[in-house]
């Protein structure tokens, strides 16, 4: 289909950056033919796969009987660890703990031991039931409230910050609480749960089609399990149905089954998890511990702070140690600790394996942040919303003394409080909060409640190495490009904000510029699309890639027209060269004719960044991005029940690359941080069974639960203070912790029942339940 | 188990229509409209999400009413008349409600949209929803992990608010 006639004379391209442009997916969404893995034309003869999952959380295998499981209609075969031709273990720490299937011992309900390959899925769902399993069980550890920090195993080295004497400043404080807050975890629920599809090809080669957040990871565990070199195995992806982080390592498992059984049998298999399955199986945000313990002046100036973030790891490290190490990079939010300790405490459990999910730990770290300053208002009877700005970081240009993170990097491009003085103005808070105080006044069972919370959050991999992008960007003859990057596409538009970069590099209409599947096969060692970093990365790589190609087509006309380089002009779809101009399209037909290279494969790595973990210093992010959301809330007091009113939000992206596409993330993230700290609730029961495993139990915000006034505004003031691509800011994460104001509103309304004179200290997720019971608990404190 | 589940339930004759389409088929009773469609018809715009009837993502229009495919079994849809996503319209002339979405970027990801589209035809069909509130309340079976609601409902709203345009086009 080429109907695009450029124009040649147009003042600016269509859909370069900054530039508001539809998902480039738009239509085939609507009419059903986005391509996703399961919706693949399935190879004649493709099998299909069946797990055989744990039913203890803990226990020796003492024989694994499978006979009626291998004689069952349809099956071909069944996959124990013996099958695993090379290494079993996916573990992406390096901790080797990770096994691909059980081998001798199970350690959490839901572990996969087996895997049946069967002609259709439905005979191998059917067949794995077969199995008969004795274990011998053994003592299981499944929630960390109780469990003692200092001696129960952990999963990975901790990590601890620290600057200056917070133990010093705690006791010199004037004024001191100390808590402790229990914050729920969070099932991704992707709408597309896990799935690959493995191709055998020649020798030792495999394709396998993956819904993945980290293609390169995805083939290097591959190759690991089958024995083979990485050059054996292509991973490769269009577009996932969601990831969340719910794919960065848990796609793992599922590729690595679908390509022992494809070389196995030499035959396509399919490996795709039934939604119980998936939510029972895979690993989830890391629900935490959270003790504080505060000092502070009367003011409620913080002085000195203490934490220790204690997290459910699960029976693996996983990803465990840098989910934690972000939960204590950002217990700070948007606020100075002149003196602070704090620590991680990665618990082993026998529940299945924590993972990344959109905030990696950073959401967690700012919700104790936040409570902290729940707690320091209420002690000084102060409205939060002033402790919050008086213990802010200095503002951007400002030669202050409060301006060094816990891990010592200077903040240097704070502007959290023009956007929260914007917000406050715009959601008219302090009118806001006089109507409230004279509703609830009035209002015998529905009290309202209002919260305004900041966030800022840091932008980089804190893995140094992963902080690196590779693309590959070819100019076909008839001046189409074809681009290809590291980054994958699960809904964020990333294809689509890094195909902005590339047309607005050669200065072409956006539709010139095909988006192709992230595949391994043609950029290799990629990082996952994670950190909220993929624009970022990919972005600039693509862009490096188009200059390449730019500069040796200025090479190329500045000699066949003998003029100086500076006077090769790249106009929308045309070029000037001197005082000509020609097309875009021809310039590049002749510099093919003189044998010019016309593809590129571009690079970057961010600079700056620099971490040193055993010293707990570093640069660890490159920038910060920022944003405040002010909510307000109705709860019902006699049954916990509550209804968020309106929502207004204030987020920066810099100069955003994609307007449209910035604000949908920003909505999105809120509403997800929304669900993970209200309705959202994971419950394991004693013998570690999860018992809110499909969406009938486990609640996600629907339509209906959507602020019912929802103002989302991005800054458009606002540029990065480091040369990211085209000045704009990453937008997956930082939106997430937005959904922070809605549980500091319920708490808020939760406080009126004891007018404002006890911190309600309410836990996440705080499902009706939980506010009722916290109601129930002030009402019998203020009684008291 | 000592034979096949397909040896000791025969497969039933089934005739429906699918997106205009008559079809004569042989199915297992067991068989869901999803997995029909899916897997057997390749008609793969129809999403599988939960499987449970929980998240709408596999709606589709039988008779014009919206129901989860997963939920209904193919066989006891005998001369039933069924609508996917991939009969609406053609990428040169959408469905109002295809346009509508690609017009206010109703989607992410976009793994529940046939479903979130299906569920709004229906909506449309029924009758009930005239305002915002009952849009939200009204869709609210069709669960949107990325949290696009706002401008789904702002798709749904304006095709409502033209009703006229929308008669017209379905008939």
């Amino acid at each position: 289909m080429n109907k695009h006639t450029p124009d040649l004379k147009a003042e600016k391209i269509e859909g370069g950056v900054h530039a508001s442009v539809r998902h480039d997916s738009a239509h085939k969404h609507v009419a059903g033919t986005a391509v996703y893995i399961d919706d693949i034309t399935e190879p004649a003869g493709t099998l299909h796969a069946g797990l055989g999952l744990s039913t203890v959380a803990h226990g020796l295998l003492k024989s694994v009987d499978l006979s009626a499981v291998r004689a069952a209609p349809g099956v071909v075969d069944v996959l124990t660890y013996e099958d695993i031709p090379g290494v079993n273990d996916i573990s992406p720490s390096g901790m080797h703990d990770d096994p691909v299937l059980a081998e001798g011992k199970v350690q959490f309900h839901g572990q996969p031991i087996f895997c049946v390959i069967a002609e259709t899925r439905e005979e191998a769902r059917r067949a794995a039931r077969l199995a008969k399993i004795e274990y011998e069980e053994l003592p299981a550890n499944i929630d960390i409230w109780d469990l003692d920090q200092t001696t129960h195993p952990q999963v990975f080295p901790p990590l601890t910050l620290q600057r200056g004497d917070a133990a010093a400043a705690l006791e010199s404080a004037p004024r001191r609480v100390k808590g402790r807050m229990r914050l729920g975890g969070q099932d991704h629920f992707y709408l597309e749960g896990q799935v690959s599809l493995a191709v055998p090809g020649e020798d030792d080669e495999v394709l396998v089609h993956c819904s993945t957040q980290g293609p390169s990871e995805t083939q290097h565990m591959i190759a690991h399990a089958l024995g083979v070199p990485s050059n054996a195995v292509a991973v490769e992806v269009r577009r996932m149905g969601g990831g969340f982080g719910g794919k960065e390592t848990q796609a793992n498992q599922c590729a690595a089954l679908a390509a022992i059984a494809a070389k196995k049998l030499n035959r396509a298999v399919k490996v795709r998890l039934d939604r119980d399955e998936d939510m029972v199986a895979t690993g989830k945000r890391h629900d935490f511990a959270i003790d504080y313990d505060v000092g502070f002046d009367d003011e409620g100036r913080i002085l000195g702070i203490d934490y220790t973030f204690a997290l459910r790891a699960g029976f693996s490290a996983d990803l465990s140690g840098p989910v934690g190490d972000r939960a204590l990079f950002h217990c700070d939010n948007a606020y100075f600790y002149p003196h602070v300790h704090a620590k991680s405490a990665l618990l082993h459990t026998n529940t299945v394996s924590n993972t990344a999910f959109r905030g990696f730990g950073g959401p967690q770290g700012m919700v104790g942040a936040e409570r902290v300053i729940d707690e320091v208002a209420f002690a000084v009877g102060k409205d939060p919303l002033e402790i919050r700005k008086l213990n802010f970081y200095d503002p951007m240009g400002v030669d202050g003394t409060r301006n060094v993170t816990p891990y010592h990097q200077k903040v240097e491009d704070c502007i959290i409080q023009r956007i929260v003085a914007e917000l406050e103005e715009s959601a008219d808070y302090a009118g806001r909060r006089k109507a409230i105080q004279e509703f609830n006044a009035n209002s015998r069972f529905i009290k309202r409640g209002l919260a305004l919370t900041p966030v800022k959050f840091g932008i980089s991999f804190t893995k140094t190495e992963s902080n690196q992008a590779g693309a590959l960007v070819h100019v076909y003859t008839d001046g189409s490009v074809h681009m290809n990057h590291g980054g994958t596409e699960m809904g964020q538009g990333l294809h689509l904000k890094v195909a902005q970069v590339v047309a607005e590099e050669f200065q072409i209409d956006l539709d010139r510029v095909k988006i192709t599947a992230t595949t391994t096969a043609k950029v290799p060692n990629t990082s996952p699309t994670a950190a909220s970093s993929g624009a970022d990365l990919n972005g600039m790589a693509a862009q490096d890639a188009a200059r390449q190609i730019k500069d040796r087509l200025i090479d190329f006309a500045a000699e066949k027209y003998q003029i100086p380089r500076d006077q090769v002009v790249f106009l929308p779809n045309r070029v000037r060269i001197g005082n000509a101009e020609i097309a875009f399209n021809d310039l590049v037909k002749q510099a093919y004719m003189a044998r010019i290279q016309l593809s590129a494969a571009g690079f970057y790595k961010t600079p700056k960044i620099h971490w040193d973990r055993s010293k707990g210093r570093g640069h660890a992010f490159y920038y910060y991005a920022y944003g405040a959301a002010c909510s307000e809330v109705s709860v019902d007091t006699l049954t916990g029940e509550y209804v968020v009113e309106r929502t207004d939000i204030l987020h920066d992206t810099g100069r955003s690359l994609n307007k449209i596409i910035d604000i949908g993330q920003v909505e999105g993230g809120f509403i997800q941080g929304m669900g993970w700290l209200t309705t959202e609730e994971l419950w394991w029961d004693g013998k570690g069974r999860l018992r809110t495993h499909a969406p009938s139990t486990y609640k996600i915000p629907l339509a209906s639960d959507r602020p019912k006034i929802f103002n989302v505004n991005l800054t458009d003031w606002s540029e990065a203070y480091e040369p990211t691509v085209h000045r704009s800011k990453a937008v997956g994460e930082p939106p997430l912790p937005l959904g922070l104001a809605v549980l500091h509103a319920l708490s808020d309304a939760v406080a009126a029942v004891a007018d404002h004179t006890i911190c309600p200290q309410l836990d996440a997720p705080a499902t009706p339940e939980c506010v009722l019971m916290a109601i129930e608990r002030l009402k019998a404190r203020k009684k008291g | 188990m000592d034979t096949a589940l397909e040896d000791r339930f025969p497969t039933c004759p089934l005739s429906l229509t699918i997106n205009g389409k008559p079809y004569t088929l042989d199915v297992h009773p067991w068989t869901t409209l999803l997995d029909l469609l899916r897997s057997d018809l390749e008609l793969t715009g129809t999403k599988k999400g939960c499987d449970h009837g929980q998240c709408g993502a596999c709606t589709v229009l039988i008779e014009g009413q919206r129901m989860n495919a997963c939920l209904k079994l193919a066989v006891t849809l005998e001369g039933a008349a069924i609508t996917t996503v991939e009969g609406l319209g053609t990428p040169e002339e959408m469905h109002p409600v295809q346009k509508a979405f690609v017009e206010h970027d109703a989607f992410q990801c976009g793994y529940c949209t046939p479903g979130q589209i299906c569920s709004t035809i229906g909506l449309l069909n029924e009758g009930h929803a005239s305002t915002r509130e009952d849009i939200r309340e009204l869709m609210s079976g069709n669960l949107c992990r990325c949290g696009a609601y706002t401008n789904i409902a702002d798709a749904i709203e304006e095709v409502l608010a033209d009703r006229a345009s929308y008669r017209e086009a379905a008939e």
